[in-house]
């Protein structure tokens, strides 16, 4: 078995900021749906299926050049936090974990590309799910790799592709291109100023839709929201992704006005809500996971007014990902309950931020003092 | 999410009070008009209270007697190859392998034009492992498609990609563009 813990970045390059827009724009994603003829589809495949799916996949990865160094981690060989792992750094969906007393099923597999930001999961709902993983608003580069990815599997893999509806998938939401394009903004600026409910039913009225954190089925925390494309079929890949694209530019436009807004209007409340969402962070001795993402989102609209320059974007990005359970079981090298992972949460937080935060700015002169 | 709004007043006649909220994109501009019901009908919108994210189970429940008569139900049968029946997928919203696209087609192509407004796939046009002439014609043509929307969009790295991708397909001595 491949050890998970010996990869490069872990999949986590896109936590560096360097994307357009990294400090509004946290990730793009771009995953395409494909299914292998002659099996049936993930919730309806029996063990047999699933082991040749796998079969096939491992095979077709051999022959692949750009493939070459890559890993797969077969989720039933993983023990559960490092499975865990993998779907805090949303490289395995819930539904490929599988139920938690029952585990992931038979062929449950995740391929992480050695050179690129690309990962395959493998035996989820679809047989394949390929997906490109990018820092900021990078639509473009992240369908470039994906669809070249794409074009090498289906030279070795019999794809399952109806000459009407297009590439075959398990739910028909998904049949067509298979793709679904969806990028992370964070907007407090709209929740703020209470814009934000007009956003989101714009989206949904221009073929988008929004989803929480971890995708499908999870709740919107910290103000971070994942925009993506509603329909699949109809349209090519290059023009949802280009929709998509001119649309979260013009969300990210209003995110902009709205703080502005904030800034001319509120000022004060503005800068309070940031240094003390800072003064929590820096100083709590216990933080559940919602309330380190709501104060996260303080500091990282502290960060995008240059109220608090000295912090990173790729230090508040480190901060989302390292502070989720199985990660912080991991550093702790056990499980932990609770109570006690808050408190490594919080202690974790507080060592980040006395290391690579905005101490030097504490003392100094706020927006409220200038005027 | 942050609480229920004041009411608003429709943009248009500006006596009732405003119903339907149309966000329109013109000129790279995303326009939110409100407007009453009377307005909004006026100009032919409907008010529609689908929620962002519909679960497609509950979809179909509620397509479920306009969209399939329980006679046309009956009539599909469960798929050849994994035995899917028809109410399997109306419970799960999933189909059960590549071949029930074409058990429940009948149904499909009605739903599909539902859910995506279209049935025709327009993307990427797959070449299997071992491609047939028509197929090869195919992609061809979509890729000389794409080659032209990259030059137009000045995306000269996509098009020198897409450029030697046809040069290695096309037969020996076929034209250069």
């Amino acid at each position: 078995m491949s050890d998970f813990h010996t990869l490069p970045d872990y999949g986590l390059g896109w936590l560096d900021a360097s994307g357009d827009h990294a400090s509004v724009v946290l990730s793009t994603r771009v995953r395409l749906a494909r299914n292998l003829q002659g099996h049936a589809f993930g919730p309806r495949a029996r063990v047999n299926d699933r082991e040749a799916v796998l079969e096939q996949t491992k095979r077709a990865t051999e022959k692949i050049e750009s493939l070459g160094g890559s890993t797969l981690l077969e989720l039933q060989e993983m023990d559960h936090r490092s499975r865990r792992i993998l779907h805090e750094r949303r490289l395995a969906s819930r539904e490929l974990l599988g139920d938690v007393k029952v585990g992931p099923a038979r062929g449950a597999a995740v391929l992480l590309a050695a050179q690129d930001p690309l990962s395959v999961m493998v035996n989820e709902e679809d047989h394949l799910r390929i997906q490109s993983l990018v820092s900021g608003l990078r639509l473009k580069d992240a369908w470039n790799l994906v669809d070249r990815l794409d074009e090498e599997l289906g030279q070795e893999l019999p794809f399952a592709y109806h000459h009407e509806f297009g590439f075959l998938t398990s739910c028909p939401t998904n049949v067509g291109t298979g793709l679904r394009a969806s990028v992370l903004v964070h907007l407090p600026g709209l929740v703020l100023t209470k814009e934000i409910g007009k956003v989101l039913q714009g989206l949904s009225q221009v073929g988008l839709t929004f989803r929480g954190l971890y995708g499908e089925g999870s709740e919107v925390v910290g103000n971070f929201f994942q925009v993506s494309n509603q329909t699949t079929l109809g349209k090519s890949e290059e023009d949802l992704a280009e929709h998509l694209d001119k649309i979260v530019r013009q969300v990210i436009q209003y995110e902009g006005q709205a703080r502005q807004v904030l800034l001319r209007d509120a000022p004060q409340v503005t800068e309070d809500k940031i240094w003390r969402a800072y003064g929590l962070l820096r100083y709590a001795r216990s933080l559940s996971f919602d309330e380190l993402m709501n104060l996260l989102s303080g500091i990282r609209l502290g960060v995008g007014l240059k109220l608090l320059p000295e912090l990173r974007v790729y230090t508040l990005n480190k901060l989302m990902i390292y502070t989720q359970t199985a990660h912080l079981e991991q550093a702790a090298g056990r499980d932990l309950p609770p109570a006690e992972c808050d408190a490594h949460r919080a202690a974790y937080v507080r060592q980040i931020l006395t290391t690579e935060g905005a101490s030097g700015s504490v003392e100094g002169q706020t927006r409220a003092d200038e005027g | 999410m942050e609480g229920k709004e004041p009411k608003e007043l429709c943009d248009s006649c500006g006596a009732a009070d405003a119903v339907v909220h149309l966000t329109q994109i013109e000129h790279n501009e995303m326009k939110i008009s409100h407007l009453c019901e009377k307005c909004a009908a006026a100009k032919g919108v409907e008010e529609t209270d689908e929620a962002v994210n519909f679960p497609l189970t509950g979809f179909l429940a509620q397509l479920g007697d306009a969209a399939a008569a329980p006679e046309a139900v009956e009539s599909f049968g469960s798929c050849s190859f994994c035995g899917l029946t028809f109410n399997d997928f109306r419970d799960a919203g999933r189909l059960g392998c590549p071949h029930c696209y074409t058990t429940f087609e009948a149904y499909l192509r009605g739903l599909l034009r539902r859910v995506h407004g279209s049935t025709q796939h327009v993307g990427k046009v797959y070449l299997p492992p071992d491609p047939s002439a028509s197929d090869f014609e195919k992609q061809l043509e979509v890729l000389r498609h794409k080659l032209q929307r990259a030059i137009d969009s000045e995306d000269f790295e996509r098009a020198a990609s897409i450029r030697d991708k046809i040069r290695g397909m096309e037969p020996a001595g076929a034209g250069e563009n």
